[in-house]
Formats: structure tokens, C-alpha cells, sequence
């Protein structure tokens, strides 16, 4: 397939602040790419550049096989930006707002129809200023779409809407990518990654640190296996088990391991040979959460090495 | 800026010009600057006696100094005041990851302010014209070009002086220095005090104020006569115009400047 959008090595810098430091990924034509992060990982700058809305201090940037920076002409009409904040006028009513993006676009959609999608004609004629704050994210996304693009990027799509209307959201972002849309897209909500994307990274502090399938970046954290002893059963009658102990209270036991199913066989003959009854017995898979808690919780760490490094 | 004449150019700009349009007439403190301001300024001054001292005609008078009003407070004014709101409100950035150019993002803010002003400025020519009696001016064409230039300018000037303009409010404020020396320069370019008596030091500072050349090309254009007091003809009133014409054009050259090195399309961060 092909790449419609490449990023390799882009940086973006605020003044001495290097916002962005090396990012490198591409996303396939009709594929959906998140980025994860916590605030001020450089999702948005690194966004930003992508859209064509910033110039990267260094790298390389092709959406579509064009610069968007520079070929931003060329590049626009073929892509819908959802920025992070709105910016529309207060006083112009939904819309108002979009009949005026509309007349800016080469072959839009009609208003209407754009409206309809994100559940909002029945708002159409109320002033943007008088809208919620999930009503504006919607007309936001209305607008995205209103240009039919090829390449969407959602900047934290679904920030402050309710869970009914997350959900239309997710289904309509479905259904663009099944009439072959690419999506980038940015967001808080780790259910919204498992939910949606082909493909994710994780930034932390301007790098990727991890990238894949949800599967792939899940599979690099260890599985949790947890049980408690019964009272009568001494904790050093435990048997040696693959994996490291994270808990271990004397009762309460907590192992991470990266065989669950070797883990678990030793646990369970064990308990079966000694007649050990093992209470609250719980075995999972590594979550995304999982994932991203470990990297968001490896502050400083990063930061260090990468100073020695560089 | 880089707005050029295309269909899809003309079309974005109309679309986003519309919108500016609606939201113009919704605000009451922009409606009352653009449409009242100008007409209550230069009724005030001519009823204290504004324009008896010069010898120009009256008409001609009042046609001059509404130009300069309309460009002060309905372009100049409420553009930097449009300017800076929609920076504000990330309007400015929204409109600049769709297809519109940043000149035409620019020009469709404009647009209606630039439409109001003109229609005031022909409306008081023609309503003066009967009112005061108007020669047969020597040189129209000139006076329109001039009217047009002077609109280019300050846009320009309206857009750089965003920059030093953090929030609207500010921009009472921000606005004062421009606004300031363009009211010197209609007080000494003829309009309230007769050229001649204008010291020679104080003519030769204030025909390089933006404003002055505009007002010297239309009473030019309206009237045949010169910054120097001399009355031209049509063909001869062209070569008097070129000097401040150089001037205007330097203005709009640094307003091109200015707007490139210093515009910010989002909100400091």
C-alpha cells in the first residue's frame, strides 16, 4: 500500500524548547495512525507540522507525496484538519459557519449533509457562542469533513463530548476510513486508540517511544498474573515461577511475566499437588493503558540518557 | 499580498468576506464606527469652523476629510480591531489550514469595511456635489486611485499594527499613534488651514504621514490644486501626483514589510 503520509526524523523547536525531536512514522492509505501522550509530549506540534501549518526545524515531511508546507496549494484540498480548539467567530451560527468554510473549498459537501453527519443539523441555526463544548467539537468536525478529503487529522477528536456522542464519532470516523480516508489522529482517551487505530505511538518528551498495532505495543509490557494465599500456607512455600514479583505481601502476590501460560502451569500444579486453594486468581494480558502508563511513568529516566547520549 | 485574481481565489474570498459581512452587522460598537463615526466627525468639525480658513471649496472640503476619516476609523480602526479579534478567537488559524491563502484570508476580513468606507466616500462626494456645488473636479480618475491606494494602505497598516495589539481592547490604544499624526496631517495638509500658512519644517515632516498623500492626490484629483498651493490642470495634475504617489507606494511597501515580519496568525503562546 501506499504511504500517504511520511514523517522521518521531523524536529520542531519554540525557541530554546525542543517541542519535537526526531519523529518518525508513515501511515498507509486508508489506515487509521494515533498518536498517544501525555500533555506536552509533542502531539500537537508534531500535528501541526504534518498539516502544513509549521515548517519542521529539521526532517522530512510528504503527505500525499508533497511537501505541505511548501506545496500547501497542492496539498489542502485533499485534506480536513480538526484542530485542537475551534476558532470560529461567536456570532455566526452553525451554520453560518460552515456555508462560509464551504465556499472556501473546492468540492464540498453540502452543509446539510456535513451537519447531518456529526448530529447537528438540529443546532444549525444557533450561534456557535450558544453551542456546548462537545456541539463545537462536533461543528469542528463537520468542517474536517465538509472538504471530502483524503487525509484526515483529528487533534483529540473527541475531547469534552459524552459518550453517546463519542461513539457516533468513532462511527463516522469508521466509516471514512472504509471509503479508503486516512486518518492521523492524536488522543487522550486510550479507549478511543484501541477502538479506532491500525497503528499507534506513544510520545513521551518530543520522541515515539513505542510504535505498532495495539497488539505489538501491548506485547512489549509483561501479563499480570495475581492471587492471595490462604492463611495456612506460608509465602516461602511458593514454588520458583517465571516472572518478577511486583507484589509480595506475604499474602497478597502479584507476578508480571512475559509467559503468562508457563507462569500460570507452574502456579496451578503447584497448587493442585499441595492442595492450595489460590483466592481472587486472576491472569491478564498487558493492557494499552498498561503500556502507556509505563512510558509516561519513565520521566527522567528518558530525559537523562538521552542528554548523555546527545 | 498574494491574493491573485483567479476564480477560486475570487470565490474563497467572497465566501469568507460574506461571513465578515454578517458579522459586522452584528456587532454594534463595529457598526457605529463604520457607518456614524466618519459622518459625525466631519459634521462636528465643519460646524466649529473646520475648512472656512482654506480656500479650497467647500465640497472638495468635506470630500477630503470624510476620505480620510473612512480610512482612519472604518479600514484602519475596525480592521485592526477585526484583525486582532479573530486572532484571538483562532479564527485566523482555523482559516489557514483550509484552502484560502494567507492574502486572501486577509482580504475577506477586509472586505466589508473596505466596501463601506468606499460607498461612504462616493456617497459624500455625490451628496456634496449637490449640496455644496462641486466643480467639474480636473481629474477623477486620479482622486479613485488614490482612494483605492490609500484603502491598500492601510489594511496593510491595520494588519502590522496587530503586532503591538494583544486583545481588542488594546487596540484603542494601539491604534492611537497612527490615528494621531493622520489627524495632523488633515489639519496641515490644506483641509483646516490654508497650505500657504503652513510652516515650511511642518510641511516637509508631514507630507511623508501616511495619510498625507491621500489627501494631497484627492484634492488634487477634486480640485487641480497642488500641496504648493498651485492649480493644475488634467494633464499636468498626473505629473504633480507623482510625488506622493512615491510616498504612498513607500507605505504600502513598508506596510508589505511590516505585515510579513511581524504578523502573528495565532495567539502569543
Amino acid at each position: 500500500m501506499a504511504e500517504v503520509i511520511e514523517v522521518s526524523g521531523v524536529r520542531r523547536s519554540y525557541g530554546d524548547y525542543e517541542a519535537v525531536r526526531g519523529v518518525t512514522f508513515s501511515v498507509a492509505r486508508g489506515e487509521l495512525f494515533a498518536l498517544l501522550g501525555t500533555n506536552g509530549a509533542g502531539k500537537t506540534s508534531t500535528l501541526e507540522v504534518v498539516e502544513g501549518l509549521a515548517r519542521p526545524a529539521g526532517g522530512r515531511v510528504r503527505v500525499l507525496g508533497r511537501d505541505p508546507y511548501a506545496d500547501r496549494a497542492a496539498v489542502r484540498p485533499r485534506i480536513g484538519v480538526m484542530l485542537q480548539q475551534g476558532g470560529f467567530p461567536a456570532d455566526l451560527t452553525a451554520a453560518e459557519t460552515a456555508t462560509m468554510w464551504a465556499g472556501t473549498l473546492t468540492r464540498p459537501r453540502p452543509v446539510a449533509e456535513a451537519l447531518e453527519l456529526v448530529d447537528l443539523a438540529h443546532r444549525a441555526g444557533v450561534a456557535v457562542k450558544q453551542l456546548s463544548g462537545g456541539e463545537r467539537r462536533r461543528l469542528d468536525l463537520a468542517l474536517a469533513v465538509l472538504a471530502r478529503p483524503e487525509v484526515l487529522f483529528l487533534d483529540e477528536p473527541t475531547t469534552g463530548l459524552d459518550p453517546e456522542s463519542r461513539r457516533n464519532t468513532w462511527r463516522l470516523v469508521r466509516t471514512l476510513l472504509d471509503d479508503g480516508v486516512t486518518v492521523l489522529l492524536t488522543t487522550h482517551y486510550l479507549d478511543e486508540a484501541e477502538e479506532l487505530a491500525d497503528r499507534l505511538a506513544i510520545m513521551h518528551q518530543g520522541r515515539i517511544v513505542r510504535t505498532g498495532t495495539v497488539a505489538e505495543v501491548v506485547a512489549s509490557q509483561p501479563a499480570t498474573v495475581s492471587f492471595t494465599l490462604p492463611p495456612s500456607v506460608p509465602r516461602d512455600r511458593l514454588p520458583e515461577l517465571p516472572g518478577t514479583f511486583a507484589v509480595d505481601d506475604g499474602r497478597r502476590v502479584e507476578l508480571h511475566t512475559g509467559t503468562m501460560q508457563a507462569t500460570l502451569t507452574g502456579l496451578l500444579v503447584w497448587a493442585r499437588d499441595h492442595d492450595v486453594e489460590l483466592r481472587d486468581l486472576s491472569a491478564r494480558p498487558a493492557s494499552l493503558e498498561q503500556a502507556f502508563l509505563a512510558v509516561a511513568s519513565s520521566d527522567g529516566v528518558e530525559t537523562e540518557r538521552a542528554e548523555v547520549a546527545a | 499580498m498574494s491574493a491573485v485574481l483567479t476564480a477560486g481565489s475570487a470565490r474563497r474570498v467572497r465566501a469568507l468576506a460574506a461571513a465578515e459581512l454578517r458579522l459586522l452587522v452584528r456587532n454594534r460598537t463595529a457598526m457605529f464606527t463604520a457607518l456614524a463615526l466618519p459622518v459625525l466627525t466631519v459634521a462636528v468639525l465643519s460646524s466649529i469652523g473646520f475648512g472656512e480658513e482654506t480656500d479650497l471649496p467647500l465640497g472638495a472640503v468635506v470630500v477630503t476629510m470624510l476620505t480620510g476619516f473612512a480610512l482612519l476609523y472604518v479600514v484602519y480602526y475596525n480592521l485592526v480591531s477585526a484583525y486582532v479579534a479573530r486572532r484571538e478567537e483562532l479564527v485566523l488559524k482555523r482559516l489557514r489550514v483550509g484552502e484560502l491563502r494567507d492574502g486572501e484570508i486577509l482580504a475577506g476580513t477586509a472586505l466589508p469595511s473596505i466596501v463601506v468606507a468606499v460607498a461612504q466616500v462616493v456617497l459624500t462626494a455625490a451628496v456634496s456635489a449637490v449640496a455644496f456645488g462641486l466643480d467639474t473636479p480636473p481629474n477623477v480618475p486620479l482622486a479613485l486611485l488614490a482612494v483605492a491606494a490609500g484603502v491598500v494602505m492601510f489594511v496593510l497598516l491595520a494588519a502590522a499594527s496587530t503586532a503591538i495589539t494583544r486583545n481588542v481592547e488594546m487596540a484603542q490604544v494601539s491604534t492611537l499613534p497612527v490615528l494621531f499624526l493622520c489627524m495632523g496631517s488633515l489639519i496641515f495638509s490644506g483641509v483646516v488651514m490654508p497650505a500657504e500658512s503652513v510652516p515650511e519644517r511642518v510641511n516637509e515632516v508631514v507630507r511623508f504621514i501616511p495619510l498625507t498623500p491621500v489627501v494631497d492626490l484627492v484634492q488634487l484629483g477634486l480640485t487641480g490644486q497642488t500641496r504648493d498651493g498651485d492649480t493644475v490642470g488634467f494633464g499636468a495634475s498626473w505629473s504633480e501626483a507623482a510625488v506622493p504617489a512615491a510616498i504612498l507606494v513607500a507605505w504600502i511597501a513598508i506596510g508589505v514589510w511590516a505585515l510579513r515580519r511581524w504578523f502573528r496568525w495565532e495567539p502569543r503562546g
